[in-house]
This record gives C-alpha cells, sequence and structure tokens, in this order.
C-alpha cells in the first residue's frame, strides 16, 4: 500500500501539500471495553460513561469520550493476510519515507468534536497535508514539520470531528 | 456537592481545581494502548533512549488529550461537553514525572445559537517548567437544567468542519467563535 501510495503522490512530498488520502471505517468498531480501557488509563470518573442512568438524561445513551475520536480508526497491528502494517497517519508515515527522516513527534495538536461516538459507530477518516516547512534545526535535530488534518466519518457520512496535527520529523542521515 | 459551573456561576478568571498525576510506566503505557497506539517510543524504552532522543518513552499525544478532557470534565460535571481542544507539547512527560494541571477561565461567550462557551486554558507542568499548554473550548449549561449533549446540528458549533477534511486551524488568539 505504502509503495502504491507513493507512486500516486509522486517523488516530491512537497508537492503533496493539498493532497488527501481516503480511509475505509479501520478495524475497530466502538465499543464499551476500549471505552472502560480509556477510562481506566486517564482515571476519568464522569458519570456520563459510568452510570447508565445519567447516560440516558443527558447523551441518550452511552457515548465515548471526545478525545478517543483517532481511537476507532486506529487499524490492528495484525490481523490475518495483512502484509504490511496498517498505521494511522499514514500520510505523516509517507512523508518522513520520502524525505528520509525516520523520527517524528506530535509538536501541536488540534481537535474539533462535532457529534458523539457510540458503541457500534465505525468510523472513516481522510488525511490531507496541509502544509510542509522548510528543514530546521530544534533541540531533537535537524528536520522539518508538517501539517496533517484528519476528518473523521460514520457509518452514515457524517463528519464526527477532526484533528490537526503539526508533526516534527528528524534523524535523517542528511539532516 | 458544590455547585457545577453554569454559565452564570462562571467567572472570567475562575481556576479549575489543580490535579496532580504520578507518571509511571504504566501511565504511558496504559495511555498507548487504550489509545491504540503501538509506535515504539511509547512502551519501548530502550528503543526510545537510543532512537528517539527522548531520554525514555514518554506520554502520547492522545492520551494527554484524554487527561487534558477528564481534567476539564472533573470541573464542568457530565454536562460539561468539549467541543474544541488545541495543545502544544513542549517537552517529553516520562515516568518518574510527577504532572500538575492548572486551568483559568480566559473568556465565557454565547454564540449564536444560545450555546455557552468557557474557554479554558490549561497548562502541564513538571517541577514547575510547563510541558504542554493547551486552549479548550468546552460548552457549559446556561443554568442547571440546560444540556449541552441535547445540541446537535447547526446547534452545535464548535468551528466549522471543511468537509473535504482541509485544514480548521485558527491562531491561538482566536476568540473560538
Amino acid at each position: 500500500m505504502t509503495r502504491r501510495l507513493i507512486d500516486d503522490l509522486g517523488a516530491d512530498p512537497v508537492a503533496w501539500t493539498g493532497r488527501s488520502v481516503e480511509h475505509e471505517p479501520g478495524d475497530i468498531t466502538c465499543e464499551p471495553g476500549y471505552i472502560l480501557h480509556w477510562l481506566e488509563a486517564t482515571e476519568n470518573a464522569n458519570p456520563v460513561y459510568w452510570d447508565d442512568e445519567v447516560a440516558r438524561e443527558l447523551t441518550g445513551g452511552p457515548t465515548a469520550p471526545a478525545t478517543m475520536l483517532s481511537v476507532w480508526s486506529r487499524p490492528l497491528v495484525w490481523r490475518p493476510g495483512r502484509s504490511e502494517p496498517d498505521r494511522l497517519l499514514v500520510m505523516h508515515h509517507l512523508m518522513k519515507e520520502a524525505f528520509g527522516l525516520p523520527q517524528g513527534i506530535v509538536a501541536r495538536s488540534e481537535s474539533v468534536f462535532l457529534i458523539p461516538i457510540r458503541p457500534g459507530d465505525r468510523i472513516a477518516r481522510t488525511e490531507t497535508v496541509r502544509e510542509v516547512g522548510e528543514l530546521r534545526t530544534t533541540r531533537l535535530g535537524r528536520g522539518r514539520s508538517w501539517i496533517i488534518d484528519v476528518t473523521y466519518r460514520n457509518q452514515l457520512g457524517e463528519v464526527v470531528g477532526s484533528d490537526a496535527y503539526e508533526m516534527f520529523s528528524y534523524g535523517g542521515a542528511d539532516a | 456537592m458544590p455547585d457545577r459551573p453554569t454559565a452564570a456561576r462562571i467567572t472570567v478568571g475562575d481556576e479549575l481545581p489543580p490535579l496532580r498525576v504520578p507518571v509511571t510506566a504504566r501511565t504511558i503505557v496504559m495511555g498507548a494502548s487504550a489509545s491504540r497506539d503501538w509506535q515504539p517510543q511509547h512502551h519501548d524504552h530502550e528503543w526510545a533512549v537510543r532512537r528517539s532522543g527522548t531520554g525514555g518513552i514518554f506520554l502520547n499525544t492522545p492520551a494527554q488529550a484524554g487527561w487534558i478532557e477528564r481534567f476539564l470534565t472533573d470541573w464542568s460535571g457530565p454536562r460539561g461537553r468539549l467541543g474544541r481542544m488545541e495543545f502544544r507539547m513542549r517537552r517529553s512527560v516520562r515516568p518518574g514525572d510527577e504532572l500538575c494541571f492548572t486551568g483559568v477561565v480566559r473568556s465565557l461567550a454565547q454564540d449564536g445559537t444560545g450555546c455557552w462557551w468557557a474557554r479554558v486554558d490549561v497548562e502541564l507542568s513538571v517541577d514547575g517548567e510547563r510541558v504542554t499548554s493547551c486552549a479548550a473550548n468546552l460548552a457549559v449549561p446556561a443554568t442547571d437544567d440546560d444540556n449541552p449533549w441535547a445540541r446537535e446540528g447547526a446547534a452545535w458549533r464548535p468551528l466549522p468542519v471543511p468537509a473535504t477534511g482541509g485544514g480548521t486551524h485558527v491562531s491561538r488568539s482566536d476568540p473560538y467563535r
């Protein structure tokens, strides 16, 4: 998939600005077990997620915490028949590969939450390269920043939210 | 239980109750697991030291967002509804850190649909050093009977999201309306 995408996008990653990749709903369906795991990990006692009566009254039933937005389209690391690991932020990983910058961090993140995601929802995403920065040096080393916008849609095609990630990638042999 | 924040009770400058979280390897690995993020820098200490230059495994972005959401709704109660958040990470959060969350209401405004928005600035610090700064736009009830979760469609507009997945980013000085 990676090779095919790079072939489709072209060799110069700077020219990928404005280009998008669409992803069908991922391997994961929103489900209560993962919501509980998230609440456990962030020690979140909000009764809207723990008390069925509160959930019914306020949100019309169970929902996932808003900040789980990206979780539902993160692919399984392994599944039968998958020869190459699939990943969230595939555009970011393609940029790293194309620029030869193997390490990457998220420097800034922005999220908008529109429609609550509920158990049973399946989330598709569109990733778009917004901008690509020049080479610069930080305390992590010489590298580049870029911004990837991700829009998430549910099984009805409704936009449920979006993320924007400003990444900084570094660690290349020539960087 | 003290009265939960409503638009009538919130004053610009209000401070949120601080939260202190001792960060362990479990905090970080569990955050990575719960967000399904298996990048090695969030679970493999040797890899993180050798390859990422971050000095060890560190808390990933979705988990930080989750902790910030928890901090905000600890204050707002279940009627508080997160609409938007933006945060910048200045240094990695690692095992052994004690993460301190502080927050202050920077503005309170009603949008054209009648929804009240508390703009809250949140800081995460370790030993007094700011590690992450966040601006969040949290819908709060107008009164005890109001429910921001009941808003949908045109009545819920944290910010427009382009249908094609384009940018929604605005500067930090944006009034969030």
